[in-house]
């Protein structure tokens, strides 16, 4: 188990370090001169070359990484050159709102598509044949554009939900939840179909051990047997799945902040793609990294939790 | 070129493209996704208008006869736009999905026939890849480069490859180990041989699968980018940005985004589709690949077996004592589906427990034993079902009967203990926690209640430490603990009969005995009646006053145990005990049955055994052999009985029934 851990960190730690390290590469590699583009209007040789000496572009690509490196494991992410905000604070401003995006999206997406699994595992027929139509619809709907028509229907022909903006939680819990309402859905949806397929399969597969016929036919309720039983068993392959779910999440949310104009971190990516803010953009790939590693890590944990083979004696 | 082993040829797969190109999804897949790039292709001559040519007199006028689809804030056609943005769209498509053909099917193939530290090193870095959030890597690359949105598809289908080079990997490494590509080996073709003639051709589904489904995905992301402004300039139409043009007018003009929306969700369910038919196919063609079964029986015909129906005599009480049976089922017959449609598995099964009695089956596997327990218990697997007879309880029929009765009954009055303790536990709840569940289940009370209780049963059934091994999970176990858990299990609702499903064939010799030990006493401490499904006469003759005898779905003897032993009257007992390795000493020299057990749809129509029998005469395959009487206590269904038992006085007695 904490083998398992550290095996984890140690594939995290790598993970971060290649990415940053790629985008750096990705940036030397690219024509264009961010001291330029910074200077804009006030160009002149001599500004050029000091600007680029404090930013340290004219050494060598890893130097200038090993400077990032050593600021970011400090905290500091550099600043925008375009905007001339610190990138952390902008960072840290915005994490709020793309974590609730990804936590309810999340929770919705697990309950719901665990539950339609286990009913169509249980009863079969129609569930069954909805979760599949629901799947396939799921896998086909582009994201944003179902952002789009709900937000058609939902707000604009039926003012029913706010179509864009964000309110924080601490501002008026009942508009936080309001605003989350569309773009949970729009995410949640392909999610649900994913988790469903997977959970009755997996609910299917545990239904057909041995120990279910045992408990059946020493008399343990259907109930028990299903909820208790198969369920727990088969929630082991099941919670890997929020492992998988949610790195296609972040890329959801780039485009669901996008048509919500919501300020979170998707949003302050595309932004920063379009204005070639690369500061920004670095930075928010090396949180989302963390994101994705933080994830999979708790769901290493619920494994182990739900596992017993993989515990700790 | 090397000639391949017979086995070898056969196992080529039947061309695919034929197999998908049979389903009508598929079909219309294909054709939706052809007229797309058809459309595209031919959009300069067939588009009503140009792509950007405005009208200003007609903005969003909805669909029309000048306009089919409508047009957009400018006045421009939809529909023409549509067709002109399908290109960008499509090729983007096209070259992050030959890019992930090329990276991500290239690399598990690779991985997958070389093994070894590639295969490693490899392994390893689709764990790490696994975890880079793709979009946003995109983005940078797009921040970086600029608006160039086809090196973006190329980057994408590298960051996308490790999913699918995982997938691609396990097929290789499946179709590596199967047996032809090492008869292959062996016959000395080359490794690009192999790869070429064998791998290849049966990895080439899963990687259309993967990248079928993975098309589908990158017309979603590539739509996605253009919708975000990260596609070619306006006025340049792509499904993308004609998306976000009809976003900025939803308030007006609503229907511009069906559109652009219906085309990219039908394109991107094309690719879903297919995918799903090519998975479907390949799965089909690999049942198809072995050889064709023989031809279906129908359920078997009812005239072909003795009938006993109402006009029947009573069953002739085969227990020695006269109190009535606690169990008794008479004339069942068990239909289970199976390949061939619904097949009687159990065929006229008449067997009598009383209370306390412990009593034997016996028989090869698949023979209808472990069936005739699951009948008792109502739980058949499937849809199986009691076609006939009927199963009597301590009164109660069972058959037809009400499934609350059946279900009242399990654990409390009929328990069951089956073959593998390992896996007839639940894996991720302490043992402890799955007795007092069911102790709760019968008798109620309080969970600390049960805990006790349950512990006290893990001491009943002789458990060391009973206290700590009810804490622990079953794989913690050893195999002769865990058979007597499952036992403690059984026990928790005070059962009056036990069904024992071998309940010592998984156990070490030495673990053996002393289950069986724990049965006997469990038995005589409870005055619980046993069912003892076995195919070790050893644990038979130790255990069981009484046995029957099955064979291909019909108890083919019954009788006393020592009887039964001692004087066997069917050819099958007699075979069967002969072959046994257990037996301590042999009356005649060892000698197998030959041939195996029919299937159940292979009965034929007369003695059952007539295949494998010494003693078969014409008149054996004729007709159904009834069950005789040959003496008092004894049942067989063998016309020849009195040739098996010669000498022995008691023969003379052959009542005939029905
Ligand atoms: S009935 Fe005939 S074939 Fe069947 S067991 Fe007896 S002798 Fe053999």
């Amino acid at each position: 188990m904490l083998r398992l851990i550290a095996r984890r960190l140690l594939v995290s730690a790598v993970l971060v370090l290649l990415v940053s390290l790629l985008t750096f590469l990705l940036q030397a590699a690219a024509p264009g001169d961010t001291a330029r583009t910074i200077l804009g209007d006030h160009y002149s040789p001599e500004a050029h070359r000091l600007l680029a000496h404090r930013l340290h572009l004219d050494e060598p690509v890893l130097v200038q990484y090993a400077h990032w490196l050593g600021q970011a494991l400090r905290g500091d992410l550099g600043s925008s050159p375009i905007s001339g905000l610190d990138v952390g604070a902008e960072i840290a401003g915005r994490l709020p709102v793309t974590l609730s995006l990804i936590v309810c999206t999340t929770t919705v997406t697990a309950v719901l598509g665990v539950a339609l699994g286990v009913l169509s595992a249980v009863r079969g027929g129609r569930i069954g044949r909805a979760v599949d139509l629901v799947s396939l619809i799921g896998y086909a709907l582009p994201g944003f554009w179902l952002a789009l028509v709900l937000v058609a229907l939902l707000a604009v022909a039926v003012p029913v939900f706010p179509a864009t903006g964000y309110v924080a939680f601490a501002d008026a819990p009942a508009g936080w939840a309001r605003s989350l309402v569309l773009p949970v859905a729009t995410l949640a949806l392909p999610g649900i179909a994913v988790f469903a397929k997977q959970t009755r399969d997996a609910m299917l597969e545990a239904l057909s051990r041995d120990f279910v016929t045992t408990l059946r036919a020493n008399g343990a309720s259907r109930a028990s047997v299903v909820l208790r039983h198969a369920l727990r068993n088969a929630a082991i392959p099941v919670v890997t799945l929020v492992g998988l779910t949610s790195v296609g999440l972040l890329s959801g949310t780039v485009f669901v902040e996008a048509v919500f104009a919501m300020p979170g971190l998707g949003g302050l990516a595309a932004q920063a793609t379009t204005q070639h803010d690369i500061p920004v953009i670095q930075g928010v790939v090396v949180v989302f990294t963390l994101v994705v590693v933080a994830v999979n890590l708790a769901v290493d944990l619920a494994y182990a939790r739900l596992n017993p083979k993989v515990r700790v004696p | 070129m090397t000639e391949l082993p017979s086995a070898v040829r056969r196992h080529r797969p039947a061309p695919m493209v034929r197999t998908v190109l049979r389903r009508p999804a598929a079909l219309v897949c294909l054709a939706y996704l052809a007229l797309l790039v058809l459309a595209s292709l031919a959009a300069p001559w067939l588009a009503p208008h140009g792509p950007t040519a405005t009208d200003l007199d007609h903005v969003l006028t909805g669909p029309g006869a000048a306009h089919p689809l409508g047009t957009d804030n400018l006045g421009r056609d939809v529909l023409s736009r549509l067709m002109y943005g399908g290109r960008p769209s499509l090729i983007d498509a096209a070259v992050a999905a030959s890019t992930v053909l090329v990276v991500g099917a290239g690399c598990g193939v690779t991985a997958g026939f070389l093994g070894g530290w590639f295969d490693r090193v490899f392994s390893w870095a689709v764990d790490v890849m696994l975890a880079i959030p793709v979009l946003v890597t995109l983005l940078v690359v797009l921040a970086v480069v600029g608006d160039h949105q086809v090196l973006a598809m190329a980057v994408l289908g590298v960051l996308v490859s490790p999913g699918v080079a995982r997938v691609v990997r396990g097929a290789t490494l499946a179709v590596r180990q199967e047996l032809y590509v090492a008869a292959a080996r062996v016959s000395g073709l080359g490794r690009r041989h192999i790869l070429v003639r064998h791998v290849l051709p049966r990895v080439a589904g899963p990687v259309v699968v993967q990248v079928s489904l993975f098309a589908g995905g990158a017309l979603m992301i590539d739509a996605g980018l253009s919708y975000l402004g990260f596609g070619a300039d306006p006025p340049t139409p792509t499904w993308g940005n004609m998306i976000a043009d009809a976003a900025a007018v939803t308030d007006r003009q609503p229907w511009l985004l069906a559109p652009p929306g219906v085309v990219l969700g039908l394109a991107i369910l094309a690719c879903g589709v297919l995918g799903d038919a090519v998975r479907d196919a390949g799965a089909g063609r690999s049942t198809t690949a072995t050889p064709p079964a023989p031809r279906s029986r129908p359920s078997r015909s009812r005239a072909s077996r003795p009938r006993k129906g109402t006009s029947h005599p009573p069953v002739p009480a085969s227990r020695t004592d006269s109190s009535p049976a606690l169990l008794s089922i008479h004339d069942a017959t068990v239909a289970l589906p199976g390949p061939h449609g619904m097949t009687t598995v159990v065929e006229g099964v008449d067997l009598d427990i009383g209370p306390g009695e412990t009593v034997g089956l016996v028989g090869e596997s698949g023979c209808g034993k472990s069936v005739t327990g699951r009948a008792i218990l109502g739980l058949l697997p499937g849809r199986g079902e009691i076609t006939e007879g009927s199963i009597v309880f301590d009164g109660t029929e069972l058959v037809g009967a009400d499934p609350r009765t059946v279900r009242a009954l399990r654990g409390r009055r009929i328990a069951l203990v089956s073959q593998t303790p390992l896996t007839s536990l639940d894996p991720v709840i302490p043992v402890g926690g799955q007795i007092a569940e069911l102790v709760r289940r019968h008798h109620g009370g309080t969970r600390r209640a049960a805990r006790a209780r349950a512990v006290e049963l893990l001491r009943a059934v002789r458990v060391a430490e009973p206290e700590h091994v009810a804490t622990c999970h079953v794989h913690e176990l050893s195999g002769g603990m865990a058979q007597r858990a499952a036992i403690a299990l059984a026990l928790a609702g005070e059962p009056d009969l036990l069904i024992a499903d071998e309940p010592t064939t998984a156990l070490d010799a030495g673990v053996r005995a002393e289950v069986l030990d724990l049965l006997r006493q469990v038995q005589r401490e409870r005055g619980l009646a046993v069912l003892l499904i076995s195919h070790d006469w050893k644990v038979i003759s130790r255990m069981c006053r009484r046995t029957y005898v099955m064979y291909a779905g019909q108890v083919v003897e019954s009788g006393p145990t020592a009887d039964l032993l001692a004087h066997p009257r069917h050819p099958y007992t007699a075979g069967l005990l002969a072959s046994a390795p257990g037996r301590a000493a042999p009356r005649e020299p060892l000698r197998a049955i030959p041939g195996t057990v029919p299937a159940p749809h292979e009965w034929p129509p007369g003695c059952h055994f007539a295949a494998r029998c010494a003693l078969a005469t014409p008149a054996c395959a004729a007709a159904a052999v009834p069950l005789l009487e040959p003496a008092p206590d004894r049942g067989t269904r063998c016309l020849r009985h009195t040739e098996l038992g010669k000498g022995d006085d008691r023969d003379r007695a052959t009542a005939v029934r029905s």
